[in-house]
């Protein structure tokens, strides 16, 4: 029986590098998930078969009301709430693998069990606060602002400091169950001041991050309880996390180190000088400009998913495709509050995916553009990137809206961007302000081509 | 006798290897729902978490095993499910 859940484990760890190979296309993603959920399935049943259980009364309790909970979540949660929901859910495996690696202690564990256990009880707990923290900014019920104090440095290296010595002294005396206290305390601690310091716009890189962590959780967890697919899960989702994390910080233009231990842009002096005046435009005039145009460009960002203005965007594509014109997405790998945030929204306002461009693809193309329309996006687009080596975001890749005939810019007032640095192009000579919600301007632009 | 913890090594780094592999080319359209399901799969703590709540060995460690099952399986479900949700918005242009 022993020898079949071992191998019942190695298939399922197979569906989950499958599954994980499938999920990488989009023709195939769906299937990729089915599969791999079919391996958690069979990971499932082969534990509950072990013969070691004696008591099913609280498996069975715990998998309902979790399973319960988590299919509510699934099915209620708005797309716009995403990012913070998956904040929330990676949360929760942090904190299961914690409580695994407690559970796990037994009279007589050696030193390399015991230090696995330490190990998941870290990174399980940092996971679990860091995510609260991030799903507490995301959802702005606390303020999205980098929290910077003085002496932060100071605290976090004794936080540190404590975790090591108070790991090696349960290591060491494995008894003593006030060290073992002391970890969890601390690694809990330690989640919430490695979060609080960074700010909202860089949240796609924490939330990878974040995911890496909580599969290095259960990765940890599985050397605790000596159980292969846990190891093998976990790591699987612990690298798949860190080359997103990479992913992201190649899209800003920053080392990792520089988006965890600073505040955006801070230290840096914003020498960016703009020339030129704001000129704001009307509905009905950008209509006029919009309706003679052949190629038009869309470039999202964060405003969209606040203004929720998703749908309208999409029936406003339909209306200048009908008037035939060429309509392309923009997509800018950090747009929005998490990877590939962008692309999740417009899928659900049924925009297909082959209409959405990345960078790279669409920046080439842009002087052919007639009409490029901003709609809540200001870094990503932001040319001093690319000019000026005084700007804090300099380096960054950004999309070349300014290179285009025209420029629309969709923004509720002048308040500048998350990184709270100037953008030139809001003053180019191409370019052309449409003050208001997004959503309602939209509204306005459609109403004018029906 | 070559111990446990040095094929367990052995695993770990051959996965990790092979989640670089994985996720290497993924484009960028996708790296949502890839990112939703890979932490459904960290949910995988589940199955540790079912051995301890059913061995009876201490009370601590069955109600901690229980937490961990509950946690793991809102993880797990959640997970699967809103990925599944996403996955199916995500369409080609028709015709």
């Amino acid at each position: 029986m022993d020898n079949l859940i071992q191998y019942a484990y190695v298939v399922a760890a197979a569906l989950f590098i499958f599954g994980l190979k499938q999920l990488g296309s989009a023709a195939t993603a769906r299937r990729g998930n089915m599969i791999s959920s079919s391996g958690m399935l069979l990971a499932i049943v082969a534990a509950l078969l072990d013969q070691g259980i004696l008591d099913y009364q609280m498996i069975v309790i715990g998998m309902v009301v979790g399973g319960a909970i988590g299919a509510y979540v699934a099915r209620t949660v708005e797309m716009t709430a995403m990012p913070e929901m998956v904040a929330m859910f990676n949360g929760f495996g942090g904190m299961a693998s914690l409580l695994v690696g407690m559970a796990a202690i037994a009279p007589g564990a050696d030193a390399f069990t015991l230090t696995t256990i330490v190990l998941s009880i870290l990174i399980g707990g940092m996971t679990f606060t860091g995510s609260l923290v991030a799903y507490g900014k995301l959802s702005e019920r606390i303020s999205s602002a980098a929290v910077m104090f003085a002496k932060q440095q100071m605290v976090n290296g004794l936080i540190v400091a404590g975790i090591v010595l108070s790991g090696v002294m349960f290591v060491n005396n494995p008894d003593a169950t006030f060290w073992l206290f002391l970890v969890v305390v601390l690694s809990l601690a330690f989640g919430i001041m490695a979060v609080i310091p960074i700010g909202g716009a860089d949240m796609p890189v924490v939330i990878s991050l974040l995911n890496s962590y909580s599969g290095l959780a259960a990765c940890a967890a599985g050397f605790a309880v000596d159980n292969n697919i846990l190891i093998v899960a976990g790591s699987l989702v612990g690298a798949s996390g860190i080359i997103l994390t990479q992913i992201m910080c190649k899209a800003m233009n920053r080392s990792l180190s520089n988006v965890l231990f600073s505040g955006f842009g801070s230290g840096v002096q914003d020498t960016t000088e703009v020339e030129g005046e704001i000129k704001p435009i009307s509905v009905e005039d950008a209509y006029y400009v919009l309706e003679a145009a052949s190629s038009v460009a869309i470039v999202p960002g964060y405003g969209m998913a606040v203004a929720q203005a998703q749908h309208v965007v999409k029936e406003l594509t339909e209306l200048m495709e009908q008037n035939g014109a060429e309509v392309n997405f923009g997509i800018h790998p950090v747009a929005g509050r998490m990877p590939g945030h962008m692309n999740v929204l417009l899928a659900e306002a049924d925009v297909p995916y082959d209409q959405l461009l990345e960078m790279d693809d669409i920046n080439p193309r842009m002087e052919t553009v007639d009409v490029a329309i901003v709609i809540g996006a200001n870094d990503v687009v932001n040319p001093a990137a690319r000019e000026n080596e005084g700007s804090p975001i300099y380096g960054m890749p950004v999309i070349n809206v300014d290179t285009a005939r025209t420029v629309f810019v969709l923004k509720r007032s002048m308040a500048s961007g998350f990184a709270g640095i100037e953008n030139p192009l809001f003053y180019k000579e191409n370019t052309r302000m449409l003050f208001g919600d997004a959503k309602e301007s939209i509204g306005g632009l459609i109403r004018e081509f029906s | 006798m070559i111990p446990a913890e040095v094929f367990l090594t052995f695993i770990l780094m051959l996965s990790i290897f092979l989640g670089f592999e994985l996720i290497n080319k993924v484009p960028a359209t996708l790296h949502t729902p890839l990112m939703s399901g890979a932490n459904a799969i960290s949910g995988i703590t589940v199955v540790g978490a079912i051995a301890l709540a059913g061995t009876g060995e201490s009370d601590l460690a069955q109600w901690l095993g229980f937490f961990a099952v509950a946690l793991a399986s809102i993880n797990v479900v959640g997970g699967y499910l809103v990925t599944d949700r996403m996955l199916a918005m995500f369409k080609k242009k028709e015709g």
